[in-house]
């Protein structure tokens, strides 16, 4: 939209014209046809476009600059401890980066820690999500139980997980399985991804129950009474009613846990760190930058993060707005 | 148009205006410089350790005798401090007028010229008595004669044992017990709800290193050798690997990935582990109400197999950036922090056993602090002045400093090889493979000492 458009539709709004402003007429090439504004009306937009500066500059400072640094700082060999061999390094870093080996294998690891947990949890929050949707005594404190472990801060759910679950020794979960005959198990040494996902997955299935919860509360009831009027048990009316209603809710869950879940640091740090397939992408940057204190080579990791992350969310991105314009159409 | 344009650059060199004057108002706020001659208000940054809160508790002795300087503490986690410190100090930003340091660091520090030598001001000063510091300690903070740090508290590493348990299975310990009679005993002692022996598996350079290391040296092997050749897969290195491992598996802790300095202090001070090698600043919780083992500890040195002592050698120091503009207030402060006033002030206001220990000779002189450590502070002396950071192995070391190597990347080298050994805990990766990869790192640091 031009600023003239901005103006004409102003102006609409400003004569009273209900709803959406009047079309505006075009000419027999197709081409639109430009309102003539006054002197004072063009000084007045002028002045407001002007206006509009100091906020378009301070984005691009506030966006752009910490980027750009990111940026020149990956094309240094800058080691904190050592300050006098500071200089230009060329691609020495993203070399680095491509032939270490760190890189591949932190990428695999967050795809298969960031991938399992997504799709436990939504399989998790499906289910509670299905019971807590009938009507039950309690249905309130139930609700606000089991949503409980996504507002827990991500250390402190990281502590206890280590602490009182997992724990060799005293961990509820060995004690749990122990009376079930199995021998205790170590966790952090012989299961690292899988702790991980675990915890992961007890956080986000809240989250994922939530959202779904909301899709099955906007399905008509009407619909699934005439589904079983129809002879649906309940089986076939989950899945074929409730399931296709329910694809979007899935879909953004997916998508906005997947965010969420690309920047996963507490567990790791805390539980494996980064031992045994457990070193994502967040957290080979901050071995980088605060153990390795390669200032360089963190930049030119979170330099290729960067890239990667604007690829894999525009793809996301497109994704997330065909789901809207597909229930747009539909209703 | 003319007035538009005149509008225009009215507007513009208003924003710019505004633009500087926001500028200016942020860096008047981190600036706030203070003069020498009035008020002088200090910044601390310090590691989160009992020790540290007791000197908080107890700075108000030191604002009271010195009324124009106060102290502010910023207190942090281990690792935080190491970074927010390590930021400020390695991009000049003199947020902190007083640091706490480890033993680690000191010397990198100082011969980045980062830290005020504070060897002229010590030995000017008559009352501190330098000379009390303990010598290993005072050595591994000395580069080409110049004090970068004074210590806090320093600690060296001991064999806790159970003595109970040893009783109860008609076994004795030897005051310097060997590795392997020590792997006998833990084999020995160990059953399904108690380990025969905690040690440290968390990986992190501080964390499973500390320990390993000091089991290589003692094996004979070492990270380099006197000219900077890695010798990370040599056959010594690799054997005390071995060992170290198959000794956990074997007999140790369960999940050893899990455990670091915390977890086995967890462990043994329940009474759920037969021995526990682990530094010597573990004795005051052991001995403390809180433990169930309190009383029946015994202490020895360190197990050995080709060396006489295998002790590692840590402290936490203040030092003085060169970026503060308050030196010497700073010093002030420092010098009463870590004087034989201090220590008696301590034991004095909130008991001996409180005393931050392995600091000053005379603190292993004071018959109050005997008294209230007799089960660990004569040894704990003795490890401390037998340690050698200069030559803590067999061979011969280009560096100073025992259960770590005192170059930058060491703390890097010593993560990713400590996160490979946690796969050897696993049974997924062999000591070899490990320690092959470890070389290739190694190298790379090596050269860039060469």
């Amino acid at each position: 939209m031009t600023a003239t458009d901005v103006t004409a539709t102003a102006e609409a709004t400003r004569q009273g014209a209900p709803g959406l402003p009047p079309r505006e007429p075009r000419s027999e090439f197709g081409r639109r046809h430009k309102p003539e504004l006054s002197a004072g009306q063009k000084q007045a937009l002028r002045l407001a476009r002007t206006l509009v500066w100091p906020a378009i500059v301070v984005a691009i400072l506030v966006t752009q600059i910490p980027f750009l640094v990111t940026i020149y700082y990956s094309f240094q060999n800058w080691n904190l401890m050592r300050p006098g061999s500071r200089g230009f390094a060329g691609f020495d870093n993203y070399i680095t980066v491509f032939t270490g080996g760190a890189f591949l294998q932190s990428l695999s690891a967050t795809v298969v820690i960031t991938g399992s947990s997504i799709v436990l949890s939504v399989l998790f929050g499906l289910g509670i999500a299905l019971l807590l949707n009938r009507t039950f005594v309690g249905q309130g404190l139930a609700r606000t139980l089991v949503i409980t472990p996504f507002l827990m801060m991500p250390a402190a759910a990281a502590l206890i997980w280590k602490w009182s679950m997992l724990d060799a020794n005293v961990g509820m979960v060995n004690w749990g399985l122990s009376v079930l005959g199995v021998d205790p198990v170590q966790w952090n040494t012989d299961f690292p991804a899988l702790t991980v996902i675990m915890v992961l997955t007890w956080q986000y299935t809240p989250f994922m129950m939530l959202i779904l919860l909301a899709g099955l509360q906007s399905q008509s009831k009407e619909t699934l009474e005439a589904a079983s009027v129809d002879g649906a048990g309940p089986i076939r009316s989950f899945l074929y009613m409730t399931l296709p209603h329910l694809r979007q809710y899935i879909e953004l869950a997916v998508l906005l846990g997947g965010i969420m879940l690309l920047q996963v640091f507490d567990p790791i740090a805390i539980m494996t760190r980064g031992t045994g397939g457990t070193k994502t992408l967040s957290y080979l940057l901050y071995e980088r930058a605060f153990v390795g204190l390669e200032i360089g080579e963190a930049a030119a990791y979170g330099v290729i993060t960067v890239l990667l992350t604007i690829i894999v969310a525009s793809v996301a991105l497109r994704l997330l707005f065909k789901i809207f314009s597909t229930e747009g159409a539909k209703s | 148009m003319k007035s538009y344009s005149v509008k225009k650059r009215m507007l513009l060199s208003a924003v710019a205006f505004s633009s500087v004057g926001v500028l200016l108002a942020g860096c008047s706020g981190a600036g706030g410089a203070a003069t020498e001659d009035g008020p002088v208000s200090l910044t601390l940054a310090t590691v989160n350790n009992p020790q540290m809160k007791d000197m908080e508790e107890l700075k108000g002795a030191f604002e009271e005798a010195h009324p124009d300087i106060t102290v502010n503490f910023v207190s942090m986690e281990e690792n935080d401090l190491r970074d927010a410190v390590t930021k400020d100090v390695a991009t000049q930003g003199g947020q902190y007028d007083i640091v706490t340091v480890g033993s680690y660091e000191v010397p990198i520090w100082g011969q980045n010229d980062w830290l005020v030598d504070l060897g002229p001001l010590a030995e000017a000063d008559t009352a501190y008595n330098v000379d009390d510091l303990l010598p290993p300690v005072r050595e591994a903070l000395t580069v080409d004669d110049s004090l970068y740090a004074v210590p806090f508290y320093g600690e060296s590493s001991f064999l806790m044992y159970n003595q109970e348990m040893f009783a109860a299975a008609g076994l004795s310990m030897p005051t310097n017990p060997t590795w392997d009679e020590v792997a006998g005993f833990a084999r020995t002692l160990k059953t399904d709800d108690v380990a025969g022996i905690c040690l440290r598996g968390k990986p992190g350079w501080g964390e499973l290193f500390a320990p390993l290391t000091t089991v290589v040296q003692t094996f004979g092997g070492g990270w380099f050798d006197e000219d900077w050749n890695a010798t990370v897969n040599s056959p010594e290195f690799t054997e005390a690997v071995t060992f170290y491992t198959d000794l956990v598996k074997d007999a140790g802790e369960a999940d050893p990935v899990s455990t670091g300095f915390t977890e086995c202090l967890n462990l043994f001070s329940q009474g759920n582990a037969a021995m526990w090698y682990d530094a010597t600043s573990a004795a005051g919780p052991l001995e403390a109400d809180t433990s169930a083992v309190a009383g029946k500890v015994g202490y020895v040195h360190a197990p050995v197999k080709e060396t006489d002592e295998a002790g590692w050698l840590w402290a936490w120091n203040l030092a003085i950036p060169n970026t503060s503009t308050k030196q010497d207030a700073a010093w002030e402060f420092v010098s009463w922090a870590t004087s034989t006033e201090y220590i008696d002030l301590v034991g004095t206001t909130l008991g001996w056993e409180r005393v931050p220990p392995g600091s000053r000779t005379s603190t292993y002189e004071n018959p109050d602090y005997l008294e209230a450590a007799a089960a660990f502070a004569p040894i704990t002396k003795d490890i401390m002045l037998a340690v050698n950071p200069t030559q803590p192995g067999v061979n011969p070391q280009p560096w100073v400093g025992i259960q770590y190597v005192t170059v930058p990347e060491f703390q890097d080298l010593g993560n990713q090889v400590s996160q490979n050994i946690a796969d050897v805990f696993a049974g997924r990766d062999t000591v070899e493979n490990v320690l092959d990869k470890g070389q290739e790192l190694a190298t790379t640091v090596g050269d860039a000492q060469k």
